[in-house]
């Protein structure tokens, strides 16, 4: 197969793979222009190119979105000699990927200015890595995917200790290295196995030769063996990129040290990338085995359901907090997959459309918590502890108030996006007759809510240090929000703060409760995107 | 059967449901564009706001169709089209006073207390929290309700933690874990139940008339877990005996405003929820299983007034007399009969009159002393007359005494339990005595004797504060002496509902050890002659009018049209 003697060239629609060449070419365009015209360089030029770009490759959807769209049933596109799928789900999760980068820009514009660091290489990697998420989210092929993996993460690996002053930068990069490496290695060895076992690396024509072993009622012989152990290896690769338990024991380590603007790309758009590469090769390349690794994905739930939740209210570190409720959200949307991996075509249905109802929702949420973190935490991200979060509210009301609101929507409160992401999910597991599953995930986002209601005590109820701010019931005075501001040495009031960060959070949350009320929006583009699913599989 | 043939009637060309929801989210939305430091300004438009929809609850009063059992003003419309959800609100005799009485209760908790500092947070959530409030009592779509039912819990965690008293962190946080802890199940059995009926009937629904026609098709294990995930999140609402304890922290920490609503409406959810899902929805279930939780009201009756006798501080006494109260209540509802659970929805609106009315009076001693604490307090009555004359009447409405509206919910409830449950009744009864005792020793330890220097300094009930709490003593009294026009609303939607339970409960007897096949002759016409003596106003439709010889005899129809004139003007 890969020893051929002649190196065919396949026909590329390149139309198809805007988003990819808008999102790399723009990084590569970015560098060459800020190395040329130095005077680019600084103030928040490089951030509003790189948004510019987010948005274009995400208005690029446009003209494919219509042509996945053209018939009634779901279609697929391959590309590049059937590497490359471009179908509703890839469009889904690139737009996903290109509104996270947007994001995830104007954060990192507040963010080098109060550091004093030059800005435009952590842009370039942004871009550069938001490309490799798009090639994930379409790649058809084991080894385009794994491609497309390392463009992603070897960019986050550098993004996470470009802080070059901080030591814990670069210790959370160089740990994140470290075990992305030998993850990497593990998803490599899984595809070499299962290479062995099918034959193929194109993950339709692996859910072919399944179906024909199958049929044949051939799957008990030797190659299932090595194409167990195939899927385990992919599992264990997955299950590190999106932070699954028992392979998550970077997460808080890596999310405490690395940049917090880092973190939320991190915590965001990698997670989408794995999860939608997750759900393409198990769900259409594995469906014909989904008996095999269901229980093994049920069981990673269950256990990254409860590290999530439990190990988080021990924390005091409010980044550590939430990469542990990153961890848990995982847990929520592995019960998604699991739910979807059923031969019953409406379960996959509505497993799938949970998946990419969390992704989004998930993904705007992260965003905008770290989001406020940054904000909040001051130069050098020093000041994360819980207790640099006592008595925000009474300095800075409206961004207290919006991480409020996000913190809500995690812990799944009505008319949030957090809830009906949640409550998909547990539809799709009851439907799924997943019932012990279903109940533990609600038992564990009870558990999460006491981690975010923390950091509301904090913010809101808990009077700030009688060192910081006047300890003040307020029982005399009612203009009492403000007093006591002069004495703060953390951040200043809610006008201080840089617009563009401030805007992402406002975005979040705006987005949070308006999708949370009218959770229907967009809901044309997700039924597409899980038909996917449904049509496509074995 | 109950609210299936009914849409018809009523459905109202206003959207009644839907205005009373919005018009407080308008109004949050109002305030929050105020400046933070224009307190008075804020408080208008809380009060305006909330007044608008208090009003709103009344012209819906006035139009209910008190011969229709089923819904009334009913609006539909599909939300989430994939999974079946719909905004589909309606009320019925069942509902109507409960959201009456959160559209009562929010403006004169608004009038009657103050916000002390921060007031626009403050008037923000009590604001979302009457949007809350509203919607959970019409909501008829299985999920919506329960979006309503946790979406409460902010503003009113919010309350607690950030203008409570004492300890009030940690009571908001227990608060809302506890209650988020007994919705999580629920959640995944409300997802399960829909799921097992769409199998059935090809189309996923959350529409709890359409779920209870499917109900008794699916197997029991099904049901009986369904039902105790719905009944595990009711009872801490409720709260029912051992999940009790966030109570007595959260009501006594709570703000006044807080505590009057958290007593008058949020209370009530659950006791509103075992009715409308738990009963209607599990008929079979919740016959088989209605020992569990008459044993705990009953234990909640008890234990509540013994614990409220010991206890120190006034607000928790009344907190403890809650535990009680809604005990009471959960036994109405269990003995499955018309008159218990009539009197448990009769009660449910009293208990949040008087305990909502004895929250702000003791708000207002909290106000004037700072202390809470009986022993501090002492002699109120020589210095402040009136104040005690109007503590007396709420307390002794809240004791039951005859005459008062607290008499004749308990009664009923009494009277049903007698007939449908003998064994647990006859200890409940003794809560009807213990009542008197921790109610009527604390109320000397605070008004009798001579007052100390402090005490003396108290001062009487003002003007504007006897004209806000007066809506309440006016329905205390007319409540006490008139039900008629209350029952006569409640009683068809209860007829339709036990007869739905008739229907729906196989081998449908009383539940209790004993069924008594064998009463000794007369008992039945003497708890018929009680019945008419005391509620000739709970006659079925039928009988209106008729030949009992009661006291209102042919008149009843046009009496009864005054009165409710009456209602709404108390009410305004």
């Amino acid at each position: 197969m890969l020893a051929q003697e002649t190196i065919a060239t396949p026909p590329v629609e390149w139309s198809l793979l805007w988003p990819v060449i808008i999102l790399g070419v723009g990084g590569v365009l970015l560098v060459t222009l800020t190395s040329l015209v130095p005077a680019t360089r600084n103030r928040s030029i490089p951030a509003g190119i790189t948004a510019a770009i987010g948005i274009a490759a995400g208005f690029s959807l446009l003209p494919i979105y219509d042509r996945v769209t053209e018939a009634e049933g779901p279609v697929q596109l391959t590309i590049t000699g059937g590497a490359m799928i471009v179908d509703a789900f890839t469009v889904y999760v690139t737009l996903v990927i290109c509104i996270v980068t947007v994001l995830v820009a104007l954060l990192f514009d507040g963010y080098l200015r109060r550091e004093g660091l030059e800005g435009p290489d952590w842009y370039v990697l942004l871009l550069i890595s938001a490309a490799g998420g798009v090639i994930m989210a379409a790649a058809d092929d084991l080894i385009l995917l794994f491609v497309g993996l390392e463009i992603l993460s070897i960019a986050v690996y550098v993004l996470a200790a470009l802080h070059l002053r901080r030591v814990s930068s670069q210790e959370a990069g160089f740990k994140y290295f470290i075990l992305g490496a030998l993850s990497s290695a593990i998803f490599l060895y899984g595809i070499a196995l299962l290479y062995g076992a099918t034959g193929t690396t194109s993950i339709s024509a692996i859910a072919g030769t399944l179906g024909d072993a199958n049929e044949r009622a051939l799957t008990a012989t030797d190659d299932s063996s090595m194409l167990l152990v195939g899927i385990a290896l992919l599992l264990v690769g997955f299950g590190f990129k999106v932070s699954a338990a028992p392979f998550q024991m970077w997460t808080p380590d890596v999310y405490q040290g690395a940049p917090t603007p880092v973190v939320s790309f991190m915590g965001s758009a990698v997670k989408v990338a794995a999860f939608a590469a997750m759900a393409r090769v198990l769900i259409l390349g594995l469906g014909e085995v989904s008996s095999d690794w269901r229980p093994v994905v049920a069981a990673m739930a269950f256990i990254t359901l409860l590290v999530g939740s439990f190990l988080a209210i021990v924390q005091t570190d409010v980044k550590r907090m939430l990469a542990y409720s990153s961890i848990n959200h995982a847990g929520f949307m592995l019960v998604a997959v699991h739910a979807a991996g059923t031969p019953d075509a409406d379960v996959t249905r509505t497993g799938m459309r949970a998946l990419a109802f969390y992704l989004l929702a998930y993904s705007v949420l992260v965003v905008g918590s770290f989001g406020v973190i940054s904000l909040v935490s001051g130069r050098g991200d020093e000041t994360t502890s819980v207790d640099s979060f006592r008595g925000l509210a009474r300095r800075q009301p409206l961004l207290s108030g919006l991480f409020a609101v996000l913190l809500f929507a995690q812990a799944g409160v009505p008319f949030t996006s957090g809830f009906m992401a949640k409550f998909r999910v547990i539809v799709a597991a009851v439907d799924g007759e997943a019932y012990v599953l279903a109940g533990l995930a609600m038992l564990a986002a009870v558990v999460a809510a006491f981690l975010y209601l923390r950091i509301v005590v904090a913010m809101f109820l808990d009077d700030a240090d009688a060192a910081v701010v006047h300890a003040d019931d307020g029982a005399e005075d009612d203009g009492s929000a403000d007093v006591g501001v002069e004495t703060l040495v953390l951040a200043g009031t809610d006008t201080d703060l840089p617009i563009t960060g401030l805007a992402v959070v406002a975005f979040a949350a705006a987005f949070t409760l308006v999708w949370g009320v009218f959770p229907q929006l967009g809901e044309d583009v997700l039924a597409r995107a899980a038909e996917v699913f449904v049509l496509l599989a074995p | 059967m109950i609210v299936l043939a009914a849409e018809s009637a009523h459905t109202a060309t206003f959207p009644i449901g839907p205005a009373l929801i919005l018009v407080p989210v308008l109004t949050a939305v109002v305030i929050a564009f105020i400046g933070a430091n224009r307190a008075a300004e804020l408080k208008a438009t809380a009060l305006l706001g909330s007044s608008i929809t208090g009003a709103m609850s009344l012209w819906m009063l006035a139009q209910f169709d008190k011969t229709e059992a089923g819904l009334q003003f009913v609006t539909r419309t599909a939300w989430v089209e994939d999974l079946g959800l719909q905004w589909f609100f309606g009320i019925d005799g069942i509902s109507l006073f409960l959201v009456v009485l959160s559209g009562v209760l929010f403006p004169i908790a608004i009038l009657t207390t103050d916000h002390h500092h921060d007031p626009k947070p403050y008037y923000l959530w009590l604001m979302i929290l009457m949007a809350g409030s509203m919607g959970v009592f019409m909501a008829l779509d299985l999920l919506l309700f329960f979006l309503f039912f946790e979406v409460v819990l902010v503003p009113m965690y919010f309350l607690i933690g950030g203008w409570g008293h004492g300890n009030r962190v940690y009571a908001a946080l227990k608060f809302f874990l506890y209650t988020m802890a007994g919705g999580a199940l629920m959640l995944v059995g409300i997802v399960a139940l829909a799921f097992l009926t769409a199998r059935t009937t090809g189309e996923l629904t959350f529409d709890v008339q359409v779920l209870a026609e499917h109900v008794p098709a699916l197997s029991t294990t099904a049901q009986t877990l369904i039902f105790l995930s719905f009944a595990t999140a009711f009872a801490v609402k409720v709260p029912l005996f051992p999940l009790h304890t966030w109570l007595p922290d959260a009501h006594t920490e709570a703000p006044t405003a807080g505590s009057v609503i958290l007593a008058g409406v949020m209370l009530k959810l659950g006791t509103y929820g075992y009715l409308r899902f738990g009963l209607y929805l599990f008929p079979q279930v919740a016959h088989d299983l209605a020992w569990i939780f008459l044993t705990l009201g009953v234990i909640g009756i008890l234990y509540g007034a013994a614990v409220a006798t010991m206890q120190k501080d006034l607000k928790r006494v009344i907190a403890y007399s809650s535990v009680a109260h809604l005990g009471f209540i959960a036994l109405g509802l269990f003995v499955l009969n018309t008159q218990g659970i009539q009197g448990a929805v009769f009660q449910m609106v009293n208990h949040g009159i008087s305990t909502g009315a004895l929250f702000i009076l003791v708000g207002w001693i909290y106000e004037r002393r700072h202390t809470r604490e009986i022993a501090a307090l002492g002699g109120l009555q020589k210095v402040a007359p009136v104040f005690a004359g109007v503590f007396t009447l709420v307390m002794l409405s809240s004791v039951g005494l005859p005459g008062l509206n607290g008499f004749v919910g308990e009664f009923l409830i009494l009277l049903g339990g007698f007939q449908g449950a003998r064994w647990w009744t006859i200890p409940a009864v003794a809560g009807v005595i213990l009542a008197a005792l921790y109610l009527l020793w604390a109320y000397q330890r605070v008004f009798h004797g001579t007052p100390d220097d402090d005490n003396a300094q108290f001062e009487e009930l003002r003007w504007s504060e006897g004209l806000a709490i007066l809506p309440l003593l006016g329905l205390i009294v007319f409540l006490g002496v008139y039900p008629k026009p209350m029952l006569e609303r409640i009683e068809p939607s209860v007829d339709a509902l036990v007869a739905h339970l008739e229907a729906n409960i196989d081998d449908f007897s009383e539940p209790g050890p004993e069924h008594m096949p064998d009463r000794p002759a007369g008992v039945d016409e003497l708890i018929a002659t009680y019945h008419e003596a005391e509620l000739e106003a709970a006659s079925h439709g039928d009988d209106h009018g008729g030949d009992h010889g009661d006291d209102h005899g042919d008149d009843a129809d046009h009496d009864d049209a005054d009165h409710s004139d009456e209602t709404e003007e108390e009410h305004g």
